[in-house]
């Protein structure tokens, strides 16, 4: 079970490896952490705490995925939370009231989503497309179209204080992908949703309510983006409808896709999508410390992600099991790539 | 006298690993120009395996291939299609959005000063079905003629662009007699020019009809090659199977049906299938018979809640129930194997052991997973009863063979215990051996006291073991045959009558 884990996310863990030793390379104190003012303090630590909102989506983006379905409104979500999380605390509320408040708004969202997928049919490309453009809208409508700022001591908290000298987001994103594989792994959950990911007709056949499950996905989807919303909002003190969480959605898919999820849906893996938005935080670490010019960041980004993804394709993949079947002198494997004018009957046993 | 020519195609000693295991081990094959030569097995034996060494489609282990008694070693379809193998598959892979002459010309279209000329091209085209007895207007979409056709078409292609030999791989399966006369029309006018057609299916009445010669494979080893003229049905069953199988006959008296467990009052909906009342006693096997679409698959699908009825009631044990959805229906302890295994049936990329226990698991709900300790045991039970061949349960499923597949669905369902079970088509598509398993299951599951309902195409089958049989006719049920009346020609008469006999 751990063993097979392990193989799963191997390239992620390797892809992660080096992307990290680029970073020791252009900024030999990559690596280096301290303990100051009771935090820890280093660009490991960033590299974390940064990619918490990112990590977060790739949770639900992941689920959503793995039923074939995809949702893009997790940005806007996280603008309609942050929202609402400001909207409660200006308005004199405190911050756990702002949190629930935020979630409850998420699940709302998530439910929206939901039924437009599960019972009504929409596509998830579209029907989660209604919610990416109007989502936007409705934040405004409730941050009255400015950036709504605020200074309330415990939500800030959830976005810049530390836990035991960590920074909360990272506490946040570990503790729900903790959760969340748990739940989905402990129960039948991951079964049922990679069973309806892989063949919904027969899944319902065979019993499944497939509705409930796909319902079920999109709200865990938007729970995952609702804590990521409170944190950004936290982090900079202030709810921006306009640009929280703004084209995030694609960065949550790369990390799902880096990390070896279908989007054809199926059999998924939720630590290999958090690998693959840490791979995309690390990526960001290393142009940022780079000192390249920022217009170069988006190229920059896109070609570190080509490469990625070309690693990672069936045909390299491929590739690289017969580079190893033939290093190797297992006798069915050598026979895999052998010359074929091989003597077959000598070396069968 | 056919073995002083010289052969078209000769395989020799050919070998192919998987990953550990042995698919093919020296196989021998050798075609010769004008003959019909069936390639028959089990599944699982080896025929497609052979087919895509052959093609290039799988990179062979070991072995030569010779055409016209020079070696040859194609990368792909595509380089032994110009080196003179065609291939045609069951399900026709071509484009059915396209015009036929599309189709029959594409990746080689007549051209007129760098454009394609259409008129050319049609009439090419019709010259060239012509040549198969098919005279139908290329120009209009392939989609708009009948499976039969496409098939031909597809032929047509893999001639025009080959010419040597062609590979059929169940051409047959999607047929009715009609078509496959057709078929074989078109077969021999190839062979009468010289061709060397390889055919692979699991009909064996249609490979004495049509073939001259026949390899048999099993466990990736040839076992013989016969020629069909000395040898009899049962001596190539024999040789598939290595056993005897035993006439499937009719028991004299089964047991005596028991209680009262699902009875249908006026049960039906409307476009699907007419109103029907049914009641299902224990310990029977009601069989379904009809043609295509005339309501088998129907009748399965709105009792099992696929489709949920719009008129009419239900009653389970005296107590009324309403079928609307598979859930509520496995819940009420019904099952159903459907039809399209494909589709409908296996969740590919699970393993053998989640989609042995996917209805259970679904019945118990997401929050109480089944332990691990009690999957191992209910999906060890089932293997072992039903004999299912595989490396290893966690493999995913769409690699086993069609029978696996098949008992793995039956599994599925046996492990929910089931009172009723629907079985819809239920030897469709797999092997001879794993045929008698599943018939033999059946009778099984009867005397120790199930309600079946079975659906099925092979009447010798319903009437093996079907305690009632309903035939049905245009989606209604025209008459129920019991007892001493359930042989097949009286089911053919009530399907061929329709209500004059009910």
């Amino acid at each position: 079970m751990i063993g097979a884990t392990f193989r799963r996310i191997t390239p992620q863990l390797i892809i992660l490896g080096i992307v990290l030793l680029l970073n020791f390379l252009v900024f030999p104190g990559f690596f280096s952490i301290e303990f100051q003012n009771g935090r820890l303090f280093g660009n490991l630590i960033d590299v974390l705490n940064r990619g918490a909102p990112v990590a977060l989506l790739s949770i639900g983006m992941t689920l959503v995925i793995a039923t074939k379905g995809i949702d893009l409104s997790v940005g806007a979500v996280m603008a309609i939370a942050g929202a609402v999380a400001a909207s409660v605390v200006t308005g004199g509320g405190g911050w756990f009231t702002a949190l629930i408040a935020a979630l409850a708004a998420g699940l709302l969202c998530g439910l929206w989503n939901g039924v437009l997928v599960a019972f009504l049919r929409v596509q998830p490309i579209v029907a989660t497309l209604v919610l990416m453009v109007a989502g936007r809208g409705v934040a405004q409508l409730i941050t009255e179209g400015k950036i709504m700022t605020f200074l309330n001591e415990g939500l800030i908290f959830l976005g810049a204080g530390t836990i035991l000298g960590l920074p909360t987001p990272i506490i946040i994103w570990l503790a729900m992908g903790t959760l969340v594989t748990f739940v989905v792994r402990r129960t039948a959950l991951g079964m049922l949703i990679e069973a309806i990911g892989i063949n919904e007709t027969a899944s319902r056949l065979a019993g499944i309510n497939s509705r409930v499950l796909l319902l079920a996905v999109y709200l865990i989807s938007g729970v995952c983006a609702a804590t990521a919303g409170v944190i950004v909002a936290a982090d900079i003190k202030g709810a921006d409808a306009n640009n929280a969480g703004l084209w995030m959605e694609l960065d949550a898919i790369l990390a799902v896709v880096i990390g070896g999820n279908s989007l054809l849906g199926g059999r998924f893996s939720i630590v290999a999508s958090l690998l693959g938005a840490l791979i995309i935080q690390s990526v960001n670490s290393v142009i940022l410390l780079s000192g390249m010019p920022p217009e170069f960041n988006l190229v920059i980004k896109a070609l570190i992600i080509i490469v990625i993804l070309v690693i990672q394709s069936p045909t390299v993949k491929h590739a690289l099991y017969l580079l190893r079947a033939s290093a190797g002198s297992a006798v069915p494997e050598a026979h895999a790539v052998g010359p074929r004018n091989s003597p077959a009957k000598e070396t069968r046993s | 006298m056919t073995e002083t020519r010289k052969p078209a195609l000769r395989a020799t000693a050919i070998d192919k690993f998987f990953a550990g295991a042995i698919a093919l081990d020296q196989v021998d094959l050798t075609l010769y120009p004008g003959e019909v030569h069936a390639l028959l097995g089990e599944n699982g034996a080896g025929k497609s395996t052979l087919i895509k060494c052959i093609t290039g489609a799988y990179h062979r282990d070991g072995g030569t291939i010779e055409l016209d008694g020079s070696p040859i070693d194609p990368r792909g379809p595509v380089e032994s299609q110009a080196l003179g193998i065609g291939t045609v598959y069951q399900e026709v892979n071509l484009l059915e959005n396209m015009t036929v002459a599309d189709n029959l010309f594409l990746g080689w279209q007549p051209m007129r000063a760098g454009m394609v000329d259409r008129r050319r091209m049609n009439r090419r085209a019709a010259e060239i079905l012509a040549g198969y007895g098919l005279h139908i207007d290329p120009s209009l979409l392939l989609s708009s003629y009948s499976i039969a056709i496409q098939q031909v078409v597809a032929i047509a292609r893999a001639v025009e662009l080959s010419g040597k030999v062609l590979i059929l791989d169940e051409p047959t399966a999607s047929l009715d007699r009609e078509e496959i006369d057709l078929l074989f029309s078109v077969v021999r006018e190839l062979t009468a020019r010289g061709m060397a057609v390889v055919f692979i299916t699991h009909f064996l009445d249609q490979v004495f009809e049509i073939s001259d010669r026949a390899t048999v494979l099993r466990n990736g080893r040839v076992v013989g090659t016969r020629k069909l003229a000395d040898v009899t049905q049962g001596d190539i069953v024999e040789l598939m199977l290595g056993r005897h199988l035993e006439a499937t006959k009719r028991k004299s008296q089964q047991t005596e049906p028991g209680d009262a467990i699902l009875s249908l009052k006026d049960f039906g909906k409307r476009g699907m299938i007419d109103p029907f009342d049914l009641d299902l006693r224990q310990g029977e096997v009601v069989g379904l018979a009809g043609l295509l679409g005339s309501g088998r698959t129907e009748t399965c699908k709105v009792i099992f809640g696929v489709v949920s009825a719009d008129r009419g009631s239900a009653q389970l044990r005296g107590t009324p129930v309403r079928l609307s959805s598979p859930r509520t229906a496995l819940e009420h302890r019904l099952g159903l194997c459907p039809e399209d295994r494909k589709t409908d049936g296996i969740v590919g990329d699970l393993s053998v052991r989640e989609n042995i226990i996917l209805s259970l698991q679904a019945r118990q709900g997401w929050t109480r997973p089944l332990s691990r300790s009690r999957i191992n045991a209910i999906v060890d039970e089932y293997v072992k009863a039903l004999d299912i061949r595989l490396a290893s349960p966690d493999m995913p499923i769409r690699l086993l063979s069609g029978g696996n597949q098949q008992k793995a669905l039956l599994a599925r369902w046996l492990a929910t215990e089931p009172d009723i079970l629907i079985l819809d088509e239920p030897t469709r598509g797999i092997d001879v051996g794993a045929h008698a398993e599943i018939i033999q299951l059946i009778e099984r599951l009867c005397a120790q006291g199930m309600a079946l309902i079975v659906a099925s195409s092979e009447m010798e089958e319903l009437v093996a073991y079907s305690t009632r049989v309903i035939v049905l006719r245009d989606r209604r049920q025209v008459r129920e045959l019991q007892g001493d009346e359930i042989t097949t020609d009286r089911i053919v008469k009530s399907i061929s009558q329709g209500e004059s006999a009910a």
